[in-house]
């Protein structure tokens, strides 16, 4: 497109534009704090607590949709069967339901007076304040993005490649592990951080199932609540920092190109 | 040996069947057919990548009807390759080789045998996505090969080559059939490609076998309409036989959908017929006043199309024969043909 064509101006500005929208509150967030601030902040336990809580459930979390939505996103990308839209609309409902919402469902199934939270109360299990019940919630909220994810880098593998791999004499798990994971790892890949960068951020989900123990959204907030906006930045500060240098490594894994001979 | 025995199989808007043929063992067989007959769909049904609606198929004597695809020793080479783009070349070809028993001592023989055979030992370290279309059909067909598979399925192999390079790649197939005494079930619809390659052959023509036998048969003496078009006839008409005679008339298609015992086909190959300025001998019953209504060049000869009567006729003549008759458009010609030529189904 040639620049001396209005559209392309038109773009760029609207381009501008947004980015801006979303540079400039994080960058007034990651600038208001003072060093001694974000020194205190380094130094405050809970706050150390709260961010490796959060990156560790998150961590759980999309470890849990990789070993569970894997097979469900290959089923979706490789087969048509009766219901099949209804299963996609069901996977997507986390998406669209207030998080809050999820945090109130998961409360009336864990507790005392549902058979589910019996089951899991006499295996030793308790959702209502732990870091299980975190979890819980976190997988719940970012499955649909690592399923979205991976189904379309399965979608992208040609069919025929397994189909040949078959001809050659490997077994139906042995193509997928040899030929469909390899090709398709990039968006599975992609999915992993859509999932975990969703859980990191779930704040409405959590705070009704585990206030404690705090993951490091609850406690930007009950800083913000209880001290105001300048205790809560450096917490905040902190935890963009952290994610960021994490996601920023892992986008370039998924990223990084094949070396060609 | 592949036996297929009333094979069928349905999709929500196509439907293959009832086919039934039989490949001998060590043969090269052509399926021949227009796109969209379900020539991929039979292969991969022999394959066992497609579920059979019913019908058995044997291979070898044995019926894999049931069997998964990787126990029917049966390998397929697509027309677009389909090479596992994240391995290099040797390990595409070696892909088969651990399920397949081979020991590492056998297993590089028979790499060093295809590769010698196929000429690209010198690719073996690259990348399928640095490999042109002939150079990945060769290694698509020693990836096939290496497992040593009692049927060869060839999916349009040479449809996607260069035509410079497609000549090269006819000539290793067949040096490879030679070679590994594997049958061959190749897929085309290059009426070409099926004389060049193959003794035997097969016509599909909207899920259906419309003729089998010699490719020479089926190219002399189609048995339908549909396969009288795919093999080039370009004089069909309409004929009835009356005393022994043959008489001619224009095809209509009420007529050839008639189905009844009076009307029947007939067919004439472009190259049987002779196109002359001077009339014919009186007594040869075969011939035609006509006139030249168009010439049009077609590759190193000429077509030229004679109205004779209500019959249209399309001759192939050369440059040379044009020249010396003087036949141009509009021109007054006599047509004519041995009436052994002439073939009435």
């Amino acid at each position: 497109m040639h620049r001396t064509e209005p559209f392309f101006w038109c773009m760029l500005a609207c381009g501008l534009l947004v980015g801006g929208y979303i540079v400039l509150p994080l960058l007034e967030l990651m600038t208001s704090s003072t060093a001694v601030d974000l020194r205190q902040s380094l130094q405050d336990g809970d706050v150390m607590r709260s961010i490796r809580l959060s990156i560790l459930t998150a961590g759980a979390a999309a470890g849990i949709a990789f070993l569970f939505g894997t097979p469900l996103a290959y089923l979706l990308a490789r087969y048509d069967f009766r219901g099949k839209r209804f299963l996609e609309a069901v996977i997507d409902l986390p998406i669209v339901i207030p998080h809050p919402v999820v945090g109130i469902a998961f409360l009336s199934i864990a507790g005392r007076n549902h058979w589910i939270g019996q089951v899991l109360q006499d295996a030793g299990l308790r959702l209502l304040g732990s870091t299980a019940g975190i979890i819980a919630v976190l997988t719940f909220v970012g499955m649909p993005f690592y399923v979205h994810s991976a189904k379309s880098g399965f979608e992208a593998v040609s069919p025929r490649l397994e189909k040949i791999s078959r001809s050659l004499g490997a077994s139906m798990s042995g193509t997928f592990v040899r030929i469909t994971l390899p090709l398709a790892w990039r968006s599975l890949l992609s999915g992993i951080i859509m999932c975990g960068a969703r859980a990191i951020s779930e704040f409405g989900a959590v705070v009704v199932v585990a206030y404690h123990p705090m993951t490091a959204p609850v406690l930007i907030y009950e800083r913000f609540e209880g001290y105001g906006l300048k205790y809560s930045q450096p917490v905040a500060f902190w935890l963009v920092s952290f994610c960021l240098g994490l996601f920023f490594l892992l986008r370039i894994l998924a990223l990084r190109k094949p070396t060609a001979t | 040996m592949i036996r297929i025995e009333h094979l069928s199989v349905r999709f929500k808007d196509f439907h293959l069947g009832t086919i039934d043929f039989v490949v001998e063992e060590g043969q090269f067989f052509v399926l021949m057919g227009p796109t969209g007959a379900g020539k991929t769909v039979l292969l991969e049904s022999i394959a066992g990548l497609v579920s059979l609606e019913s019908g058995r198929i044997r291979i070898a004597g044995v019926d894999v009807t049931r069997m998964p695809p990787e126990r029917r020793g049966v390998g397929i080479v697509y027309q677009d390759q389909g090479l596992f783009p994240h391995m290099d070349v040797r390990s595409n070809i070696v892909y088969g080789l651990k399920f397949c028993g081979a020991g590492r001592a056998e297993g590089q023989k028979r790499l060093d045998r295809l590769i010698d055979l196929l000429g690209i030992a010198h690719l073996l370290r690259r990348l399928p996505v640095n490999l042109s279309g002939g150079e990945k059909q060769r290694v698509a067909l020693a990836r096939a090969l290496i497992v040593h598979p009692h049927v060869l399925l060839l999916d349009e192999p040479l449809s996607a080559i260069d035509p410079g390079f497609r000549e090269d790649l006819r000539g290793a197939l067949k040096r490879l059939h030679r070679a590994s005494g594997t049958t061959f079930l190749m897929v085309t619809h290059d009426f070409g490609e099926a004389l060049t390659l193959a003794d035997r052959g097969a016509v599909l023509h909207r899920g259906a076998i419309e003729q089998a036998g010699p490719i020479e048969q089926i190219f002399r003496a189609p048995a339908s309409l549909a396969v009288a078009e795919f093999v080039g006839m370009k004089n069909l008409f309409q004929a009835t036989v009356e005393n022994g005679r043959v008489r001619l008339a224009r095809r209509t298609d009420s007529a050839a959908s008639s189905g009844g015992n009076h009307y029947r086909h007939a067919a004439i190959r472009p190259e049987d017929l002779v196109v002359s300025r001077t009339a014919p001998p009186p007594e040869n019953a075969c011939a035609y006043r006509g006139t030249v209504s168009a010439v049009v060049g077609c590759g190193f000869g000429h077509e030229v199309y004679v109205q004779a009567e209500e019959l249209t006729f399309t001759a192939r003549l050369t440059r040379r024969a044009l020249m010396d008759d003087q036949i141009c458009e509009g021109a007054d010609i006599f047509i004519s043909f041995d009436p052994a030529a002439l073939h009435v189904w």
